[in-house]
């Protein structure tokens, strides 16, 4: 534990900081950023109404499109001259969401990603290997502060330039590595190639995220690297990567919550649900001051563990790994759906992540789905009865795990559309009309 | 003895099939025998080419799947029964023939089967021990 003070803190004493550091973060909120005011304003709430941490639910959430309108500088609580950096988001859907940090944020996020470090064992004595983007995206300089604030080594490779990356963690000994689960997967692909055995290497833990993965990927990552593979949670608005992370009983993200306070609502209604109830993930940035966040509804969906305290001795709650995004959930015949839970069937079946398209469609009053794989050599027979064996089997475990019925069609490589990467998951052809 | 075959996936939608043959006589390469096997979503298109190598190369530079299949080719007597006798040898060896096609071969007016067995070394075990001859790849390749 990197903070044993904080992260054992008894869970009495943990919701008396929350409601002291809640009602602070209200003042300044309401004082220094008009959006806040006036949304206090309009829903009747005076920064005096907040006594505790359980008054949180007075609060107005904020969503990401009025976090966007704010562009750029609209949500800071701070001047300028108090402000040490500044990230944003990548911007795909619109103008990004801009982050400002004061001293004290960027001290209190390194001070978070050396925690999340922590929960996999990593001590000062400890080799990591960054390999998430550094840049606006938070995930290089968010893990490159945690692993010197924990007095590790930090090594910045940043994304890319595979083989380097290889050559360097096995010369200087990396014990824990950093990045997307599927630069992993791809970082044991070139390994392959290069002939080297990454199972020798010394590594013992890693810390992946900044996307969603699934516990066949966990599995398949650990057979290629003899770490511990972490989850590890985080989005720029809030701070960035050490939001939560895995500890090593690989049982849900302990959310360092003295510092960002998680809700599970209701997506459709908003209200609060209780522990063990999936829902989309709130966050509360209890000590930030360049930009407040109250109440910010992440649209990821998951839920807070309702299985009592952790072994490891963290009284922070728990929370599962996630299951979707609200943005992303397709409701097919009145069943919810997630892509990643259509990923995890083709992984199980595959061995690797294909690329596929699930393409919702309504035919009459019926929704139909169509899920399309590309064929890989890996999965392509030159006979016609092994083939659609293999489709068979999609379809069988789709409607097994999914409980929906889905028309498999295989399909040549290429032909479903990437864009910058990453591919497009899903056509929902019902909105269209 | 063996000969490689080129398998290749396709969909099923026109232009798929012309695609993958332009892709081949572009890398200056010789179709000697096709089949195409085909269902209501997909195809598989197997080739028998003079040059298998560059074959495989310019198929999967243009990013289709592809994979080699080992297949024997025997040469059938060109009448009546010729092909029955020898499925008589494969049945009698207890051999199941996964997939077949045939040509005729113009220079020595005999007919050509290509057949994909499971296990290719038993079959051409069964097929010698029956005397029926097998035809060399370099004779294949060359047709």
């Amino acid at each position: 534990m990197f903070n044993p003070q904080a992260e054992a803190m008894p869970v009495p004493e943990l919701r008396k900081l929350q409601g002291e550091r809640l009602k602070t973060l209200v003042k300044r909120a309401y004082e220094n950023v008009p959006f806040y005011r006036a949304k206090f304003d309009a829903q009747g709430v005076k920064p005096g109404d907040i006594r505790s941490i359980e008054d949180i639910a007075k609060l107005p959430f904020t969503l990401k499109p009025e976090f966007r309108e704010q562009y750029p500088f609209g949500m800071f609580a701070a001047p300028m001259k108090d402000v040490v950096r500044i990230h944003a988001s990548s911007g795909t859907t619109g103008k990004p969401t801009v982050v400002g940090y004061t001293q004290n944020d960027v001290d209190n996020w390194a001070e978070c990603a050396a925690r999340s470090l922590a929960c996999g064992g990593a001590t000062a004595a400890d080799v990591v290997q960054i390999a998430y983007g550094y840049g606006l995206f938070t995930g290089g300089l968010g893990m490159h502060y945690g692993a010197e604030k924990l007095g590790a080594a930090a090594l910045p490779m940043s994304s890319g330039n595979t083989e380097k990356q290889i050559m360097l963690m096995k010369d200087f000994g990396v014990t824990v590595l950093c990045c997307t689960p599927s630069y992993a997967l791809q970082i044991a692909e070139v390994a392959a190639q290069m002939d080297e055995d990454l199972m020798k290497l010394p590594l013992k833990s890693g810390h992946f995220g900044a996307e969603p993965w699934t516990e066949a990927m966990r599995t398949r990552i650990e057979e290629l690297f003899p770490l511990k593979a972490l989850d590890i949670y985080g989005l720029s608005e809030v701070a960035g990567p050490g939001v939560a992370n895995e500890c090593l009983e690989q049982h849900g993200l302990h959310v360092f919550e003295d510092h960002f306070y998680p809700e599970i609502i209701d997506p459709e209604t908003g209200a609060p649900l209780p522990d063990g109830q999936k829902g989309e993930l709130v966050f509360t940035c209890l000590t930030k001051e360049g930009v407040p966040l109250i109440r910010y509804r992440t649209r990821d969906i998951t839920m807070i563990l309702a299985d009592g305290p952790c072994p490891c001795g963290r009284t922070s709650r728990k929370i599962a790994r996630l299951m979707g995004r609200t943005d992303d959930m397709l409701i097919i015949r009145g069943i919810n759906v997630f892509p990643s839970q259509v990923e995890d069937v083709l992984v199980r079946i595959e061995g690797v992540q294909p690329q596929y398209l699930i393409v919702v469609d309504r035919q009459g009053n019926l929704d139909t789905m169509e899920i399309k794989v590309e064929v890989t050599e890996a999965l392509f027979s030159d006979e016609v009865k092994k083939l659609e064996a293999l489709r068979d089997k999609i379809h069988h475990q789709i409607k097994t795990m999914l409980n929906v019925s889905a028309k498999i069609t295989l399909v040549e490589p290429q032909t479903i559309e990437r864009t910058l990467g990453k591919a497009k998951r899903v056509q929902d052809r019902r909105k269209l009309t | 003895m063996k000969v490689r075959q080129i398998s290749i996936f396709l969909e099923n939608r026109s232009g798929r099939l012309a695609s993958v043959l332009k892709e081949v006589g572009r890398a200056g390469v010789n179709i000697r025998a096709l089949s195409l096997a085909d269902t209501s979503d997909f195809g598989i298109l197997r080739l028998i080419v003079d040059d298998v190598d560059k074959g495989v190369q310019a198929l999967k530079g243009t990013g289709h799947t592809v994979s080699l299949t080992e297949v024997l080719a025997v040469e059938v007597p060109d009448r009546p029964g010729g092909l029955a006798g020898i499925l008589d040898a494969l049945s009698a060896a207890g051999l199941n023939v996964e997939y077949m096609y045939a040509f005729v071969c113009r220079a020595t007016d005999k007919a050509v089967v290509v057949f994909r067995f499971e296990d290719a070394d038993a079959a051409i075990a069964a097929l010698k021990k029956a005397g029926i001859s097998i035809l060399p790849a370099e004779t294949v390749y060359a047709l």
